[in-house]
């Protein structure tokens, strides 16, 4: 056993589709190009590929850092490398900036084809299912016809499952993180709120904010506090700023006074500096919509049926935008079905971002279970 | 896989296929005996962290469960065979998990350690708390909660509706036809609905 390491310097690939992507909201993408990035080697058989699907902010910088930018490593750093739970020495993990992202991969600040100008509000909406349909092509252009394993959290672990139904043949494992089967109405009213957020923003106009040289800041940076409040746990926020002020008393005004409001303010300005409103839109749609069981009457077990891939499914004791309860309701599904599935429950107080963090019980979960995939 | 002769008992009464659960699996060897010898779709439940790790190592499929709630989830009827090796008596929810075990499965199968084993009783005589192969623990880290003899678990089977099916009785590994009571370590059930 090596010491954990980075995978050091990665630079991201780019692959364009000229054959046009039939999309689930009606219509299709007539041509577009993912951005991705690649860590280990592809082996002789080409059995050894891991794909990690992103979640709502993330992007296809999964691991490592950039040549230029040292402090720019990668979302699942502490997961993806030498010696980590899913070892590079052993697999070639794949990272994508999914489609109507703002990460490289084609989305609406690309330009339309049909007007010469950034697609705005009329990039067309884009599903989970899309995403693992335009995977799905990166995986074929790879020459990868089967995964070793699918893997992501949260919005990624919705795309694992997808993809174990859509290509039920191309996936050997699937680890289904801080994920759901179906947002609950909660979770979707939160969504709404963030939308709202940046849909009323005066510097929106209509999604078209590009072309008039502004960007709706405040309405993406209202959308990602209250994002980052649902991705924490209270006891996490208690333990963390408490009702901690700024200024040891109130001094009644609507400047920052308790710690928990500089937090927020920062987190919110932070994201609005470098995320586009338009895929933070997409994305949360795209949450909303994901249901796999609505084509069966509601019915997860009969939506699962088809999946044949083994699977790992983990949750976190305080998520409670995604609660173990969600996890559960798929692990179920999948126990009807017979499918070979485990269940781990994660002790952590860090609500639902545990999944991102470095919980020890749960990387070495991870780490036994990678560890068993044969290649 | 260290030896369980509970083990080989528990493996007869399964037949080639089936599908069975494993409640307080530990570290998944059972399942793995009975997915080689009988081909079964097995699934185990486990709340301790160390366990979970261990039965994943072991290729086996397990579920994080407080057993204590009740295995609230898993449809009715929906396994062949559902165990509790040497777990029952680390149960506080002792009646709770029996109804649910035969509601999940058509059998149960239970084995736990004696009490009224004659060495248990003698350690007791002499004045100290009984240490043996199939009670391993000291007093004061024990996992077990109950502590109780053959007898006792027949009288909980009637007065609670289950069918004792068939019952084994081994004394470190021998098998004990007479007095099992007294003479049996270890006791492995073959349960069902009553009547």
């Amino acid at each position: 056993m090596i010491q954990p390491q980075s995978v050091g310097v990665v630079a991201p690939q780019r692959a364009h589709f000229a054959e046009p992507l039939p999309l689930r909201s009606g219509g299709s993408l007539p041509e577009y190009e993912l951005v991705y990035e690649t860590y280990g080697e592809l082996n002789a058989d080409r059995s050894n590929a891991v794909l990690v699907c992103h979640a709502l902010s993330g992007s296809h910088h999964v691991a490592g850092h950039y040549a230029d930018a040292p402090k720019n490593i990668g979302w699942w750093d502490n997961l993806v490398g030498p010696g980590k739970p899913l070892d590079t020495r052993k697999f070639f993990v794949i990272g994508v900036n999914n489609l109507g992202g703002c990460h490289g991969s084609t989305g609406p600040m690309s330009i339309n084809p049909a007007s010469g100008e950034p697609w705005g509000a009329d990039f067309p909406f884009v599903t989970v299912e899309d995403w693992v349909e335009a995977q799905a092509r990166l995986a074929d252009r790879l020459g990868i016809a089967r995964f070793a394993a699918i893997v992501g959290g949260s919005l990624g672990g919705m795309q694992a499952l997808s993809w174990t139904l859509q290509y039920p043949e191309r996936v050997a494992n699937a680890v289904v993180i801080a994920s759901a089967p179906k947002l609950t109405a909660q979770n979707i009213a939160f969504n709404e709120v963030a939308r709202q957020a940046i849909l009323s923003d005066p510097d929106f106009h209509g999604g078209h904010y590009y072309a008039h040289g502004v960007v709706p800041t405040r309405g993406l940076k209202l959308a990602r506090m209250v994002g980052h409040i649902t991705y924490l746990s209270d006891d996490a926020m208690g333990d963390k700023f408490g009702r901690s002020l700024r200024h040891g008393k109130a001094i009644y005004s609507y400047d920052v006074e308790f710690e928990i409001e500089s937090y927020l303010r920062y987190q919110g300005d932070k994201f609005a500096g470098f995320f586009d409103a338009n895929t933070y839109l997409l994305a949360t749609k795209a949450l909303d919509y994901f249901d796999p069981a609505f084509e069966h009457g509601g019915n997860l077990p009969a939506a699962l049926a088809r999946a044949t891939a083994d699977f790992l499914v983990v949750s976190f004791s305080t998520d409670w935008r995604f609660s173990p309860a969600r996890s559960r309701e798929i692990v179920y599904a999948l126990l009807h079905n017979q499918r070979n599935v485990s269940y781990a429950e994660i002790e952590s107080d860090a609500g639902h971002d545990s999944f991102l963090l470095d919980e020890a019980q749960y990387h070495a979960l991870l780490t036994a279970y990678f560890d068993r995939i044969k290649v | 896989m260290s030896y369980r002769y509970d083990y080989e008992v528990i493996t007869q009464w399964i037949a080639p296929g089936e599908k069975v659960l494993d409640l307080g699996c530990g570290d998944g060897s059972l399942l793995k005996h009975l997915a080689e010898v009988r081909q079964v779709q097995g699934y185990g439940v486990e709340n301790d962290p160390d366990k979970l790790l261990a039965c994943t190592r072991n290729g086996v499929n397990v579920i994080q469960m407080d057993m204590e709630k009740g295995l609230a989830g898993i449809e009715d009827g929906f396994f062949d065979h559902v165990i509790m090796s040497l777990s029952l008596q680390a149960m506080h929810n002792t009646q709770g998990i029996l109804v649910e075990m035969l509601r999940v499965a058509r059998e149960a199968v239970v084995s736990f350690p004696n009490f009224g084993y004659w060495r248990h009783r003698q350690s007791i005589l002499n004045g100290r708390m009984p240490v043996s192969e199939s009670l391993p623990h000291q007093w004061f880290n024990t996992p077990n909660v109950r502590f109780f003899t053959i007898s006792d678990f027949d009288a909980l089977c009637e007065m609670n509706g289950i069918a004792v099916r068939e019952r084994l009785a081994f004394d470190e590994g021998k098998l004990i036809l007479d007095e099992p009571n007294f003479l049996a370590s270890v006791a492995v059930y073959r349960l069902g609905r009553g009547g």
